[in-house]
């Protein structure tokens, strides 16, 4: 991108930019760009942080989600996670609301010899990864978190994981944007992104243009429902259909300390007593139905792993689109094609986890036109070659 | 060597690899897996896929480069059989089925009753169809008395990795089975693939093998060739077993003996 080539060149030495997606993504690249002086402007169809930046339960465990054939994603997920304590103080500090970032650790639970074995494969992977992981007995497991079934068998501990509130993240991202002077419009589809001699002009709304040097493309699960772009210039983006519910615990004395995965669920304890349980994952295009399959399985798996649930009242249930890419990692940096377009996508699981990184690495993008090399390896054109050979 | 092709239903295959599609670490090691493992057909659950045609759904990827085997998983009954492969019809364009008709969670078995009813349905209402069930030779011999286009009995329940667990069953129904076999389920790596072939069966059906193998794309390439060491294997013929040893080297003549 060639910003100080840019015959649309404002006078001013910050360009204006416009952000399609008023998830955490979105905002988050708003805040840093609000903040280094730029004319922000972040467009929202329906209402900020309300869609997958809802939906998500704000796991920040890069160590023990590293799975086979994700291990270029690693050091990207290990980064933000290292970035999550200051991000998280600063986005208070700007805000004046806290994050509810918890530091505790995270565990992975075996409960029968064939969740052993899975988990005993897991573990030696990620350990071979250089994670820092730590293997505990049933009775350890145990001692961590005393409401777990008593057949537990063995668990992973990753000291390093932790959860942040991504509800309150993002409401505190709303605030600090419009305090640096980003401005927020929700409620406002961009149907399109106009494209004059290969160089963004500006997003398309109901009402006309909204004239921009920058596009930032961050619509999540939404990303590829933009007119006016060429089809190679859309990011390889779909819907990840996921299902979760809530339940209450008591806060003084909860049933859980840590977040746990046990088998086919995780378990994400609030500070305000909430427990979150989930997640499904659905190949089901935008089809936003709780089934009784996917809340049985949730049930079933949840109580499994800790049956004090039993009694608990069930507070919520929804649903969420994660944005998912064709490897599972995020799509960002330059789109292929259009001169002024940025790609801030494709995030899937681990939105929240990679929000920092995103931020800092393409609000630097946008501003100093030049790419991160720790994102490097996400851009768009990975994809392309590919496609060709095929 | 004159080509050696696989035909169900009047339509030949190059490979006898059959891939399942479901539990890859993400779309592009899947895409990747599906190359080197060379199958020519995919097994696609009709419940699980997305049949909106977004654009970036996995049958949108794979469109035009593999021959589409929906599959009824997640069935229990015939009515929901026969729904989801008529829903299967429409959505993907194919009258092929791999019909599945899950009998009990845990093990996952076929309910053999229910699969020869909504077999006989679903051949009577046009479709070519495979089912998926028992190692049984009287159950084997039943479906292909109904019209299935071939039978797919399991070497071992779906996702134990534990191989073929009756070979001598799964030799008897390749040596009287009037359609192709394809062996479904149960492979845990590419030697069990190749004992499959060597039994006498015409095709191997996997999934997680493969799907949640450390490295899927390595594994993939090692059924490919697993299937077709067993299948060269097979038409070569293995040698008579001995109980003695018998040098390789012929021992007469030997110089100064």
């Amino acid at each position: 991108m060639t910003i100080s080539d840019s015959p649309s060149k404002p006078p001013h030495s910050r360009p204006r930019v416009a952000i399609i997606g008023g998830g955490i993504v979105g905002l988050s690249i708003g805040w840093r760009l609000a903040a280094a002086g730029c004319a922000v402007d972040v467009f929202e169809r329906a209402k900020a942080g309300q869609a997958a930046s809802r939906a998500a339960a704000g796991m920040l465990a890069a160590g023990v989600e590293a799975e086979p054939g994700e291990q270029p994603l690693l050091p990207l997920c290990l980064e933000s996670q290292r970035l999550w304590p200051d991000f998280a103080a600063e986005l208070e500090a700007a805000s004046g609301l806290e994050v509810g970032l918890r530091r505790e650790g995270t565990m992975v639970v075996a409960l029968t010899r064939d969740d052993l074995n899975i988990l005993r494969s897991n573990y030696e992977f990620q350990r071979k990864l250089g994670l820092p992981l730590e293997w505990l007995t049933g009775a350890q497991a145990k001692e961590r978190e005393p409401f777990l079934n008593p057949r537990v068998a063995a668990a992973v501990y990753s000291p390093n994981d932790g959860q942040v509130d991504n509800r309150k993240a993002c409401g505190a991202l709303v605030v600090a944007l419009a305090k640096a002077g980003g401005r927020l419009h929700e409620g406002v589809e961009v149907t399109g992104v106009e494209v004059t001699n290969g160089r963004v002009a500006g997003v398309v709304l109901g009402d006309g243009l909204h004239q921009a040097d920058v596009v930032v493309l961050a619509a999540g699960a939404w990303s590829r429902q933009m007119a006016g772009l060429p089809p190679a210039s859309l990011p390889p983006v779909r819907p990840v259909k996921g299902q979760m519910l809530s339940v209450s615990m008591d806060p003084a004395d909860p049933l859980l300390r840590h977040v746990v995965w046990g088998p086919k669920c995780y378990l994400v304890p609030r500070a305000d007593g909430t427990l979150i349980v989930g997640a499904t994952t659905e190949e089901k295009g935008f089809d936003a139905s709780l089934t009784a399959g996917g809340v049985l399985a949730l049930l079933e798996a949840a109580w499994r792993t800790l049956p004090g649930i039993e009694e608990r009242p069930i507070t919520e249930m929804w649903t969420g689109f994660r944005p998912g890419s064709r490897d599972d990692a995020p799509i960002l940096g330059p789109a292929l094609g259009v001169d002024g377009l940025v790609l801030a996508t494709g995030h899937h699981r681990n939105g929240i986890l990679l929000a920092p990184i995103t931020a800092d690495a393409i609000a630097g993008y946008v501003l100093a036109g030049q790419v991160d090399p720790r994102i490097a390896g996400f851009g768009a054109d990975r994809f392309a070659p590919r496609e060709a050979a095929a | 060597m004159t080509q050696d092709l696989l035909t169900i239903a009047g339509k030949s295959f190059s490979s006898r690899l059959f891939l399942g599609s479901a539990g890859y670490p993400n779309q592009q090691v899947f895409l990747d897996s599906l190359a080197a493992s060379g199958a020519e057909v995919l097994t696609v659950s009709v419940r699980r896929a997305d049949l909106t045609g977004y654009g970036e759904g996995l049958l949108d990827l794979v469109a035009g480069k593999v021959w589409l085997l929906p599959n009824t998983a997640g069935c229990a009954t015939v009515k929901d059989a026969v729904l989801t492969a008529q829903l299967a019809r429409e959505a993907m364009g194919t009258d092929w089925v791999k019909l599945e008709l899950i009998g009990d969670r845990e093990t996952l078995y076929p309910d053999v009753e229910q699969l020869l009813k909504a077999a006989d349905t679903l051949v009577r209402d046009g479709f070519t169809v495979l089912p998926y069930c028992t190692d049984d030779p009287v159950v084997c011999q039943r479906l292909a008395d109904v019209g299935c286009a071939a039978v797919m009995p399991l070497g071992a329940p779906i996702g134990t990795g534990l191989g073929i667990l009756n070979p001598y069953n799964i030799e008897l129904i390749c040596s009287r089975s009037p359609v192709p076999v394809v062996l479904d389920a149960g492979i845990g790596t590419a030697s069990d693939a190749a004992l499959a072939m060597e039994l006498g069966c015409d095709a191997v059906l996997l999934n997680t093998a493969v799907s949640r193998s450390t490295d899927p794309v390595r594994m993939a390439a090692a059924m490919r060739t697993g299937v077709e060491g067993g299948r060269l294997a097979r038409l070569a013929g293995r040698i008579p077993k001995r109980t003695r040893a018998e040098a390789s080297s012929p021992e007469l003549g030997l110089i100064g003996g």
